[in-house]
């Protein structure tokens, strides 16, 4: 069972509580201005993140989500 | 190894007013995940307050009423009262609840009305910019208290579970927090546990919240959660005041 | 349909549940609290609600929330504590909640006193709440008129999805009177599925409804103004209601009064027309919308020299009077508001002196 991690970036106001509690230090602000204005958080380490919603629980915005992916290929 | 994590159904795609780092967000889907979890939202109706939660309407998919400064309560007991199938909540501020809607919410919880109320307290009023809240600190700045809240002019901030816990009538009464995840969680619980009590028809159900508000403190998002769990906790305490249960 | 003798305060409960509402939330206050003491056994008779709230101001947004969810709801209350419900009042007018307020009107200002009075008129007509927004105001003269005008508020706040305000006094709460309660005022209460928060499942819809009076862009609220204005407008068109007495007559003055007071007078007008001397007057039944054309109309009879307005107040509706008039003819007042009704030898010795 694979999951994938997804901020809406145009959701996100960039308040920085999910980089601030995220266990592995994944997440961080980015450079690039959305159309509200804001500097949205995105995934900077993707490979270290461990899927435990903690930036789900703590964000504000409902903004990030993590999906079940379904394994392609029964390796 | 993780979990999956999506938006609840009851909370809508509308983008929120909120500050950012504002927690009014989170414990928005606190009440949606709950109120999807009981599959109750095709006879729930919400009543949103006058504050920054007046427009907490555009972000649930619920019926929704929206009140008079502080009437919330009031209009609540009118639905309950008339349609007690419907599963009623209020979702008011400090400024609403605890200021102006006194005497509505005692009242309310005297009776016994069988409603939930989510009162978020984050000790400030913040529509209006910042003003001095019944829940503001000693020492704690506001527009209206620009060297401090003097409690020797205002009196000392007011603990609305403690003061609710005293009525005899039948209730639940808890405070929670939403300033780290585990306090989030154990806040999801609580408010799932007032739902509960008015899905059984049992009592009134208060939800105090302990929260943020990053504008009128001057203060990052990070930087609030630090000095609510530093300067609110203290006074505010966690904890349930009241169960029906106990009677 | 048997005649029963009933006490004002009490026919109008009655009025309520016959007319097919059996909501009712309430706050104590002389001279009309008899109508709660009669409606907490009454109405769970019919298996209805009934609430005592803690203010007339929580009374106001029961009334508001249990509208709003599409059920037919009354609340009764007088002068002091129809001020503490004129905010909400404005909120359900904004949101466009159909809802009964009855006023047993009494002295006022301030505490005033609990005798009868027509003081606040211009409270129930002029808005005693903030904002551009009307009541539809009916002013019973007695206890048989006050049950069916109770009756027809709820088809009306219906209909125009508006408060709808019974304007009374403490005498018509408080004295008895033979009255029947005619069937053919009830009717069923329309669909409210479109616009109430009365449930998804219950009304089987996956949309949601909002009831709610903010609306911050100001495009959007100058429309919800419109909306408003055009019910409004609409009563003025359909919904004017007056009694006219002795207008068949050469009359040489013409009386304008409503509810207890116009009952005097019509006493006066008998008395006079013994001495040869013929009055006549229009009784306004609707106090909004106004009945300006008829008084218009009657003021200008070429026979007609003056009109006199006469209230159990300082003087308000003679305003309106004035108004429908239009300088037509000299528009005269007389009135007293400690409680004490004049007398129908007071109104000749004012009519008199107008000849």
């Amino acid at each position: 069972m694979a999951f994938q991690h997804m901020i809406e970036s145009e959701r996100c106001k960039g308040c920085g509580l999910c980089v601030e509690f995220c266990p592995k230090k994944v997440l961080e602000i980015t450079k690039i201005v959305n159309a509200k204005g804001h500097f949205p958080a995105y995934q900077a380490r993707p490979e270290d993140c461990i899927h435990c919603t903690m930036c789900c629980i703590i964000c504000p915005d409902v903004a990030i989500q993590i999906k079940e992916i379904k394994e392609e290929t029964a390796d | 190894m993780g979990k999956a994590f999506s938006r609840p159904e009851s909370l809508s795609q509308t983008m929120t007013h909120y500050c950012p780092g504002c927690t009014h967000g989170i414990v928005h889907r606190l009440v949606a995940e709950t109120i999807d979890e009981l599959g109750i939202a095709g006879r729930t109706v919400g009543i949103a307050p006058v504050g920054c939660a007046v427009l907490a309407y555009n972000y649930f998919n619920l019926d929704f009423q929206e009140a008079a400064h502080g009437r919330a309560p009031a209009m609540a007991t009118g639905i309950k009262r008339v349609r007690p199938d419907l599963i009623v909540f209020t979702y008011q501020g400090d400024g609403d609840l605890a200021s102006i809607g006194m005497g509505e919410i005692i009242h309310a919880a005297n009776r016994g009305e069988k409603f939930t109320t989510i009162f978020i307290n984050n000790a400030i009023y913040g529509m209006t910019g910042g003003q001095m809240a019944p829940t503001t600190m000693p020492g704690q700045r506001a527009t209206t208290a620009p060297t401090g809240r003097d409690t020797d002019a205002t009196g000392m901030p007011i603990r609305m579970a403690n003061l609710l816990g005293e009525l005899v009538t039948p209730a639940y009464v808890t405070r929670q927090a939403v300033l780290k995840p585990q306090q989030i969680n154990k806040a999801k619980k609580a408010i799932k546990k007032a739902f509960e009590y008015q899905v059984e028809g049992r009592c009134f159900s208060f939800v105090e919240v302990v929260s943020t508000c990053p504008t009128n403190w001057g203060l990052t998002p990070l930087d609030s959660l630090k000095w609510a769990q530093d300067n609110l906790i203290p006074y505010y305490e966690l904890g349930d005041y009241k169960t029906p249960d106990e009677d | 349909m048997a005649k029963v003798l009933m006490k004002g305060n009490e026919a109008i409960g009655e009025a309520a549940i016959r007319a097919g509402c059996k909501n009712y939330f309430a706050y104590p206050i002389t001279p009309q609290s008899e109508v709660a003491e009669y409606l907490v056994k009454r109405l769970p008779e019919e298996g209805g609600v009934f609430v005592q709230g803690e203010s007339e101001v929580a009374v106001g947004y029961m009334i508001f929330g249990a509208a709003g969810c599409g059920e037919r709801v009354m609340t009764t209350s007088s002068s002091p504590g129809v001020s503490l419900m004129s905010e909400a009042i404005s909120y359900i007018a904004a949101a466009q909640c159909p809802a009964v307020f009855v006023n047993i009107v009494r002295g006022g200002p301030g505490l005033g006193g609990i005798l009868p009075s027509q003081g606040d008129y211009f409270q129930a007509t002029k808005g005693g709440g903030h904002g551009d927004y009307r009541l539809l105001v009916m002013a019973p003269d007695g206890v048989q008129e006050a049950v069916e005008m109770t009756m027809k508020a709820f088809t009306l706040a219906e209909k125009y999805r508006n408060p709808v305000m019974i304007l009374g006094d403490g005498l018509i709460g408080q004295m008895m009177e033979p009255c029947e309660f005619p069937d053919d005022l009830k009717t069923e209460a329309t669909n409210k599925d479109d616009w109430a928060t009365n449930g998804m499942d219950y009304r089987k819809s996956d949309k949601r409804n909002l009831v709610k009076s903010l609306f911050l862009d100001p495009t959007e609220l100058n429309n919800n103004n419109l909306i408003l204005k055009a019910k409004y407008d609409k009563m003025r068109k359909e919904e004017v209601r007056y009694e006219e007495y002795n207008t068949q007559t050469d009359y040489q003055v013409l009386i304008v009064s409503y509810g207890t007071m116009s009952r005097v007078c019509r006493t006066s007008i008998d008395l006079l027309k013994k001495d040869g001397i013929e009055v006549a007057m229009l009784r306004p039944q609707t106090l909004f919308p106004f009945p300006e054309e008829a008084i218009y109309n009657a003021a200008t009879k070429e026979n007609c020299k003056s009109v006199i307005s006469i209230e159990m107040s300082m003087g308000q509706m003679v305003e309106d009077v004035e108004r429908s008039v239009k300088g037509q003819r000299e528009v005269e007042f007389y009135g007293e508001c400690g409680g004490d009704i004049p007398s129908p030898e007071k109104i000749i010795e004012i009519i008199k002196g107008l000849l």
